[in-house]
């Protein structure tokens, strides 16, 4: 088991934004929580990430106990976020955000080639390598947030609603390099988002988060063919009503 | 060169080092500093101490001048670490308060009769004094820019910045945040030990009231003023506010009028500073050298 969480409670002062959810990644799967605005899937990747602290509950990677681990310490590990908004460093230019991804690792890793891979992977961070990073467009901010993450080989890649503000042309296309990326090299995904039929798509399984808790959980195809997510969340069921009557 | 405009020339040197020190930890790693006169005090109490009182000559007394002042930096660095940006900077006009009133009101700091008799720099036996100070007080700087330059070009300088850009996001980076804070405030305030030494031994006379706050304000203009963050925008600013008023010397009381105007004017016209991003000066420097990045 790669990742394993039991009992996650994060709660912001007094509002709880997550009510103790068991979930499991296991190595080589891509795994989605699908979910509406506010119903806590970005806390649940800060938590797994140690960017808010959990408030009950255990987080484990690889069979230990990371749940107070800091943030830069399961990076070093092998965790890797690509943040809501891309949250690239503004000013840096893009190879200097693509450094930061590497900070630390520069005997691990094959710093030039994990570059050259990159810059194949994204041409137009080549392109753009000496430019400032508020100079790119949204889509290439997320494109950069993601070769940020990726140039550290991690173990584990968390990403937070990757579709949010990119054209309907580019969602697509992060979702097949995502599903690439999986089903190629073999990369392991946690997947949080809002668009929940681009992500049951390309998932293996998916679990179902409202108001913080799961309520459903299971493969991705099932769930996809699911009459109350369907309605709930692919917004299907009118179509269908109205191709019934 | 006359002795006044020698005396000015060190005195812009040893600010621009000072103001050097603040910039690694305002421009590099982002963490706003009001009280940095605090530093540029404990270094020069500490030479001045250290040269009187225990009998060190400058030299042996400056690596435990260096030492002090960054250790005190990375105790007080540890505020940084829970309070963020306006929080942080009255945490630090609250640090140089309190510094200001130990070196005042406790009798071994020499309280309000200040520290004298401080003496001159030695050299091979020879008493440093007028140009060959200067020469020595520049020594230092370049070797203070040298430090700050490998610094913007180190993983450690690369972390900072990223520290400064966004803190959440570095941390997922695998940056550590108090690691790399701390490391600001001991390389800045180390920086600031060393112009208060050589400050201390320049003055020969030191009194709690040459590391006030206004001394803080007086630094951070320096840097803004200069371009945040950039390697010779420090230096620029310092050589712009210590020498503006002695050319407006002339105009006796307009002059702080002129001076506050011009600061008032290059926040409006630049705010990125002389030699921030974008500014007049870079562009100017990029059009002469076409194709090739100015100088930072």
């Amino acid at each position: 088991m790669l990742l394993e969480v039991n009992r996650l409670e994060i709660s912001y002062g007094d509002v709880r934004a997550v009510h103790g959810v068991d979930f499991v990644v296991e190595e080589g799967e891509l795994v989605s929580i699908i979910g509406a605005n506010g119903a806590g899937k970005t806390s649940i990747l800060n938590g797994l990430m140690g960017l808010v602290p959990a408030r009950r509950g255990s987080i484990r990677f690889h069979g230990q106990e990371i749940t107070a681990v800091p943030a830069h310490k399961r990076a070093h590990g092998g965790i890797r976020l690509v943040p809501e908004r891309a949250r690239v460093f503004p000013r840096l230019s893009v190879f200097e955000n693509l450094l930061t991804g590497a900070y630390g690792l520069r005997k691990k890793i094959d710093l030039d080639g994990r570059l050259r891979w990159l810059y194949e992977l994204f041409p137009i961070l080549e392109e753009r390598r000496d430019q400032p990073a508020q100079t790119l467009s949204g889509g290439e901010q997320q494109q950069l947030a993601i070769a940020r993450a990726l140039i550290s080989d991690p173990r584990l890649l968390l990403v937070d609603e990757i579709s949010m503000g990119l054209m309907p042309k580019l969602v697509d296309q992060v979702f097949d390099l995502l599903q690439s990326l999986n089903r190629d090299l073999g990369l392991t995904i946690l997947l949080v988002e809002q668009n929940a039929r681009a992500s049951l798509e390309i998932s293996h399984r998916a679990y179902v988060l409202e108001t913080g808790s799961v309520v459903m959980e299971g493969p991705a195809k099932d769930l996809l063919n699911n009459p109350d997510i369907r309605k709930a969340y692919l917004g299907l069921a009118r179509e269908e009503e109205a191709k019934r009557q | 060169m006359n002795a006044y405009v020698i005396t000015v020339a060190t005195l812009v040197a040893i600010q621009s080092i000072v103001a050097c020190g603040l910039n690694v930890v305002v421009g590099y790693a982002g963490q706003i500093s009001l009280g940095h006169a605090a530093f540029f005090g404990i270094g020069a109490y500490a030479s001045a101490l250290l040269t009187t009182k225990a009998g060190l000559t400058f030299w042996t007394a400056l690596p435990l001048v260096i030492a002090t002042t960054g250790l005190v930096g990375l105790l007080l660095g540890i505020p940084s670490l829970r309070v963020r940006d306006d929080f942080l900077a009255i945490t630090t006009i609250g640090i140089n308060f309190i510094v200001e009133a130990v070196f005042l009101y406790i009798p071994f700091f020499g309280g309000a009769l200040g520290i004298g008799g401080i003496p001159r720099v030695t050299f091979f036996h020879v008493k440093m004094k007028g140009l060959p100070y200067l020469i020595l007080c520049l020594v230092f700087l370049l070797l203070v820019l040298l430090v700050c330059r490998w610094f913007t070009r180190s993983w450690a300088g690369l972390a900072c910045f990223a520290l400064r850009e966004d803190e959440t996001a570095a941390a997922s980076m695998g940056i550590s945040p108090v690691r790399f804070k701390l490391l600001a405030f001991v390389l800045g305030t180390a920086m600031a030990g060393l112009g208060g030494a050589l400050y201390a031994h320049f003055m020969r006379f030191i009194s709690a009231g040459d590391f006030s706050f206004p001394v803080s304000v007086m630094l951070l203009s320096m840097i803004v003023l200069g371009g945040m963050g950039t390697l010779w925008g420090p230096v620029l600013g310092a050589l712009i506010l210590v020498s503006l008023p002695e050319l407006f010397r002339p105009l006796l009381e307009i002059r702080f009028l002129l001076y506050t105007l011009l600061l008032l004017v290059m926040i409006r016209f630049q705010p990125g500073g002389l030699l921030g991003e974008a500014s007049l000066v870079r562009r100017i420097l990029s059009r002469l050298v076409p194709g090739k990045e100015a100088p930072r």
